[in-house]
């Protein structure tokens, strides 16, 4: 079984960002992979020490998102392709179009999983737009994986804790989420044995993948600002709760 | 003027809450034609109307993967030049399937949408920093999170229109069930309350001093990563970073810290309350209001203080 996983470089989630002119930020801060992706790498690791195979991990990214493949080795992926662009927010569709095309360059997959998005951009589709141009089937959310005469059985975590399962013609594109199972920790001879892994690295031009016509371009980043202090509640619980109801009543009137 | 089309999202045999901020924001942009999956569009009719949808547009399938090319087909034939709906779980995938079919951009979790220009505001790097997204072709598709938008009536009358298109048939993609976990709760995106318990809260069991409460404001119960983690609540009601993004009009903590992920799923709330028993906890410092004490004991006398107050 061929499983292709394509990982993400992102800045570490409790790192604090801070923009740096109008739509940049001061990269020096920790990045890691994709929270998100680390359930799909570790679920296409799962699979192929069952039944055989091979996990590439593909990434499209700056030069240091060398080290999100590398991770993705750490913890069982057999090899790496790193598809390098100069800038961290890609278009989705060109992302897509570069993942498809380091892809199909690589070989035939027989699965793609991905992360449902990722906690920088958050656009939430790429993984949609690579199946599309594929012409594959995709779902997101997925927390329940299964395979069976070529099929792949996914269930999706839908609103107010509903899931709908769905049966999917495979190659498919699978987007999975928390919950799907438990991402191991690489240890540390591991670590040192990834270092020997194949990873090819190509440029983004070198795919032949001119940017799409359309798109969805960001052009300003904003700091959201904290609010400050609370106004705190004083006296006895009764008192401290009365206090506040009545102030979320006719202060802010949220009830 | 341009026509502006709305995906409308169902519960049952009445259109969600949630789609009045959407048909208030479409209202600015041009015409606005509803498209609904529905029997029965006369039962919804009335609502729709009294939110601006001049034209109704309803639509029969099952499958996400038909739906979204019925919305793909209708967009052509109604010459839509945008295309919005809730940035919910089911609005987000048919959107996304339907801006891939139509090969056009789409924003989700948009907090703001300016259609003159085709620009939105939303969420960026997990509600630390918000971009400004500028989107370019024919066909524009958004997704606006659930609540940002006070919804206005633009009271018109409406054509009914039943539309069906050629969808192809595919055994590549099915549905094959839907399994209900919620009991009739509240989808925690779409919720206008919120009340979240963090690890103090100790137990799945506790959790029901929460959903007691949430009963009375109403409102719906979410998590902290560490309690999800720890097995006292499901992953499906996390808020924060590796969970949901919500913007209730009123938050209220119980026992959080104040992470910076957690913070980043719902800062965007109108109104944040803390309640903790650590006078310096994090969260004091960025939230509205502040209860230092036990949420075993502050979050039983909520309850009977809003009893009270309901009478």
């Amino acid at each position: 079984m061929k499983i292709f996983v394509c990982v993400k470089h992102v800045p570490d989630t409790a790192a604090n960002i801070k923009v740096v002119g109008e739509n940049g930020f001061d990269e020096t801060v920790k990045f890691v992979m994709n929270p998100y992706d680390e359930y799909a790498v570790e679920e296409a690791v799962r699979i192929v020490q069952e039944q055989g195979g091979e996990v590439v991990a593909v990434s499209v990214g700056k030069p240091n998102a060398i080290n999100t493949v590398r991770s993705a080795l750490a913890v069982g992926a057999n090899r790496g392709i790193l598809v390098k662009t100069d800038t961290q927010f890609l278009d989705s569709t060109t992302t897509a179009l570069a993942l498809k095309a380091a892809i199909e360059q690589d070989g035939a997959p027989e699965l793609i999983f991905t992360g449902k998005q990722s906690v920088d951009s958050e656009g939430m589709q790429t993984h949609y737009r690579l199946a599309a141009k594929m012409g594959l089937p995709v779902a997101t959310d997925v927390v329940a994986f299964s395979m069976e005469n070529n099929k792949a059985v996914v269930e999706c975590e839908m609103g107010g804790g509903d899931r709908e399962v769905i049966e999917m013609a495979m190659p498919c594109v699978v987007g999975a989420t928390k919950g799907l199972n438990e991402p191991r920790y690489p240890k540390l001879p591991d670590i040192l044995k990834a270092k020997k892994k194949p990873l090819v690295e190509m440029d983004l031009a070198d795919l032949g993948v001119a940017a799409s016509p359309v798109s969805a371009a960001m052009t300003s980043l904003t700091q959201v600002k904290e609010r400050g202090a609370a106004t705190m509640m004083k006296g006895s619980v009764q008192e401290m709760v009365e206090d506040l109801v009545n102030r979320l009543e006719n202060d802010v009137k949220v009830l | 003027m341009s026509n502006i089309g709305v995906l409308i999202e169902m519960d049952g045999q009445e259109i969600k809450a949630s789609n009045h901020g959407v048909l208030t924001v479409a209202c600015t942009g041009g015409n606005v034609v509803a498209l609904v999956f529905t029997e029965d569009g006369e039962a919804i009719k009335s609502d729709l109307e009294r939110f601006g949808a001049g034209k109704i547009v309803t639509m029969s399938a099952t499958s996400p993967v038909q739906k979204a090319s019925l919305m793909a087909a209708a967009v052509k034939e109604y010459d839509l030049g945008v295309l919005m709906g809730v940035s919910s779980s089911q609005g987000r995938d048919l959107l996304t399937r339907c801006a891939c079919i139509l090969d056009a951009p789409i924003a989700l979790d948009a907090m703001h949408v300016n259609l003159s220009d085709g620009t939105v505001v939303k969420s960026h790097f997990s509600g630390k920093t918000t971009a400004d997204i500028k989107l370019t072709g024919d066909i524009l598709l958004i997704g606006l999170r659930p609540n940002v938008i006070e919804a206005t009536e633009n009271p018109v009358s409406a054509e009914m229109i039943s539309f069906t298109a050629e969808t192809g048939s595919s055994d590549a993609f099915k549905v094959l069930e839907l399994k209900k976990g919620g009991g009739g709760a509240i989808d925690l995106s779409e919720a206008e309350i919120i009340i979240t318990g963090g690890r103090p809260m100790d137990s799945a069991e506790n959790f029901k001093l929460l959903h007691a409460c949430a009963e009375v404001l109403p409102g719906a119960v979410g998590a902290s990563r560490a309690a999800v983690d720890a097995g006292f609540a499901p992953h499906s009601i996390q808020v924060g970073q590796t969970g949901k993004t919500v913007s209730p009009k009123l938050y209220i903590g119980c026992g959080l810290s104040g992470s910076v992920q957690h913070f980043a799923g719902m800062k965007t709330s109108r109104v944040i309350v803390g309640i903790n028993t650590d006078k310096d906890a994090p969260i004091f410092g960025k939230c509205d209001y502040g209860i230092v004490g036990d949420l075993f004991d502050v979050v039983p006398v909520l309850t009977d203080v809003l009893k009270a107050r309901k009478g």
